[in-house]
């Protein structure tokens, strides 16, 4: 990448960025901070010898043993809390929390603990701990293992809460988070695993407090996280084939939110539609929406739309779970009746 | 009972500084208790008058390197850990000057230079926290420091209480579990919520050595201590005792106090740990009236100086409200990259 002829960018591009899965991507990110940070080390349920549920942590207990890669026996709240006590004492823990269904035994040392002390302490104690864990439906796993609760954890002040989208932010996101004073959680959601994109592998931390533009667009902005970007990507390839010009923002950050990115996308666009994994009642879509409306109203051609998930626990079977989430032609048929063309 | 036979033969001057130690706690909280009727603290206020035994015979045996977690009845603890009357009385008064800046009050003292983690409120919640301080400490190399986690017997049947004793003894951190029963978890006594009363029967079905000692008693709790101590700073691994006790106040300031039988209460106030070892001294000649008088008066002193700093402290600014929530990061870069190969401005200019 040392030339940086206009000509020749996109090829360089084509031919030097690699590509790589997510889970590839957040491994290589665990790797880097374990090599190069002695105070960093990873624990959570079977992240030694099994490789992590999700497999992300696969090889890093054979490089880096079992301290540094530790695991931990089924106790969400202690080893959620023992991670907070060795922030405190100088580490810097990277927690894995199987999934956000199990978080929730884990919710008091967060919100009561982790979110507070800083505050608490009048500014003495703050809590440098990194939580990762999965979010989201998809895989057919019905109530307790798929739900998308991150929204949850943005409502809570002491909190950074982050969702990488792409295999980039999911190897760069995590050294910002490291190098961050406050408890940082990082969702990724379970069916981006094993997709790939390109990641600069010499690109370096970047930033988790702002949201992208993955796609400029000037008919509509639809806001998107986590699981949801792509299906909003391939839903803005839809409507530009039936003349829609959606632009489509990845929020990157659940909190805070940015809303700087949105609001100036909406100048251009005059019309938002909000996609949330999560349920609509007192989700995120709706701070979203009541953030936007406050800022951009009257530059409002429609009323903030939201697409979430339906108000149920998430169901098994296929075509029950499928019409429960957010999906690509559902995003289509909202952007439609957004824009009135149809 | 001859002196020289007594545990109290040597140490003269440790044993005076105990007794202090316990009239300053005492004669601090009893002036909050009166503070409250002023309406000058507010909040919930838990006194821990009774238990000074407990407070004063395990601080005395800490280095300025060890870590404490307390509970939400820690004036006492704090106080002993060495953060000043003032700042503690400070917080209460929800000055600036407290020792958390008015946002913790009496239930979240803090101080961070005396390694002072709290002030917790959550029963329970603070004990996996000392199980990852003890990690630190271990995985760091800070040989010989050890993390000193009190709490009350009502955590014992929190989820959190098990979670933590198994990763401690699975990991042998050096942490030192100091339960104070005193029976009551508010309003529930022990016999009436757990299955298992024998305390260190639990603790060591985790496989911590633990055992149980008269928390009344300071020669007790600072022999038992010392002893625990030892191992724990040698590497033995996490530690349980529990001291026996009892709280003469109701609960909190709220507490109506309905659910004790007052004989129960009258028949544990003879055993209060100051007057018992304060005549203990005395008759064993290691301490006069007039020591014991000078004492409370030292205390008295301590306690109104620290009341009128609070009371002349000023209160944070309103516009500092927001602070503290989070601590500034080094911000990194932004990067824009579209995962697609062409854009709609590519499509329709
Ligand atoms: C998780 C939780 N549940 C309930 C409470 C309310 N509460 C505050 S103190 C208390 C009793 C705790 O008793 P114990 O642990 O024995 O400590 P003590 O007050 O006797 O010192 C309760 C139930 C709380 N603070 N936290
Ligand atoms: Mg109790």
């Amino acid at each position: 990448m040392s030339s940086l002829d206009a000509d020749t960018d996109e090829r360089i591009d084509a031919e030097v960025v690699p590509s790589m899965t997510y889970r590839e991507a957040m491994r290589e990110a665990l790797r880097d901070a374990l090599a190069t940070d002695d105070r960093v080390f990873i624990m959570g349920e079977d992240v030694a010898d099994y490789g992590g549920t999700y497999a992300v942590t696969k090889g890093l207990y054979e490089e880096f043993g079992r301290d540094r890669v530790r695991n931990t026996p089924l106790s969400e709240s202690g080893f959620v809390g023992a991670g907070i006590g060795a922030a405190l004492g100088g580490l810097r823990p990277i927690v894995e929390i199987m999934t956000v269904n199990f978080s929730l035994l884990a919710l008091d040392q967060v919100v009561n603990t982790a979110a507070t002390l800083l505050h608490m302490s009048g500014g003495q104690l703050n809590v440098p701990l990194v939580i990762r864990t999965t979010t989201g439906a998809g895989r057919q796993l019905a109530a307790q293992h798929s739900h998308s609760l991150e929204g949850w954890f943005a409502h809570v002040p002491g909190l950074k809460v982050v969702a990488p989208a792409t295999p980039e932010d999911a190897r760069w996101m995590l050294p910002t988070a490291l190098a961050d004073p406050n408890p940082v959680i990082i969702f990724e959601h379970a069916t981006l695993y094993n997709e790939s994109g390109p990641v600069d592998p010499v690109l370096g931390p970047v930033d988790i407090d702002r949201a992208a533009v993955r796609r400029h667009g000037s008919d509509l902005t639809i806001v998107a996280s986590a699981g949801m970007v792509s299906k909003a990507l391939a839903a803005a390839d839809l409507l530009s084939a039936a003349g829609m010009s959606a632009e489509v923002i990845d929020l990157r950050s659940l909190r805070p939110l940015d809303f700087d990115t949105m609001a100036a996308s909406l100048a251009r666009t005059s019309r938002a539609l909000v996609v949330d994994e999560g349920w609509r009642t007192g989700g995120l879509s709706a701070e979203i929406s009541a953030g936007l409306t406050e800022r951009c109203f009257w530059s409002l051609d429609a009323p903030i739309a939201r697409l979430a998930s339906a108000e149920v626990p998430i169901p098994y079977a296929k075509h029950l779970e499928t019409a429960a989430i957010p999906q690509i032609e559902d995003i289509v048929a909202a952007a439609h009746d957004l824009v009135g063309d149809r | 009972m001859t002196i020289s036979s007594s545990p109290l033969a040597t140490d003269h001057d440790l044993w005076r500084s105990l007794l202090g130690d316990m009239i300053r706690v005492r004669v601090f909280e009893e002036r909050c208790a009166e503070l409250y009727g002023e309406s000058k603290i507010r909040g919930f206020l838990h006194l821990y008058i009774g238990e000074e035994a407990i407070a004063s015979g395990v601080m005395s045996c800490l280095r300025p390197d060890d870590a404490v977690l307390a509970t939400y009845r820690e004036h006492g603890h704090a106080l002993l850990r060495g953060v000043s009357a003032e700042s503690i009385m400070s917080e209460m008064f929800g000055k600036a000057t407290g020792c958390s800046g008015g946002r913790g009050g009496s239930m979240h003292l803090f101080d961070a230079a005396t390694r002072f983690f709290g002030g917790n409120a959550i029963v329970g919640g603070h004990l996996p926290v000392a199980v990852g301080l003890g990690l630190a400490d271990q995985v760091l190399g800070r040989s010989g420091a050890v993390t000193v986690c009190f709490f009350g017997e009502g955590a014992v049947a929190e989820g959190e209480f098990h979670e933590a004793m198994n990763l401690a003894a699975l990991w042998n951190v050096p942490v030192l579990f100091c339960c104070e029963n005193n029976r009551y978890a508010m309003g529930t006594s022990l016999r009436s919520s757990e299955s298992q009363i024998d305390l260190a029967l639990k603790a060591a079905s985790y496989a911590i050595p633990a055992w149980s000692v008269d928390g009344m008693d300071i020669v007790e709790v600072h022999r038992a201590t010392t002893k625990a101590l030892a191992s724990v700073r040698a590497d033995g691994g996490p530690m349980f005792i529990e001291f026996q006790t009892y709280r003469f106040r109701a609960h909190s300031m709220f507490d109506p106090d309905l659910y004790r039988d007052p004989a129960e209460v009258e028949h544990w106030k003879l055993r209060d740990p100051i007057a018992t070892f304060a005549r203990r001294l005395v008759d064993e000649q290691i301490v006069t009236d007039a020591d014991i008088e000078e004492m409370w008066e030292r205390a008295r002193a301590e306690t109104e100086a620290a009341v009128a700093a609070a009371e002349a402290a000023p209160i944070e600014p309103i516009d500092t409200l927001l602070d503290h929530v989070t601590r500034d990061a080094e911000p990194a870069p932004h990067i824009e990259r579209s995962p697609e190969t062409t854009t709609d401005d590519e499509v329709w200019p």
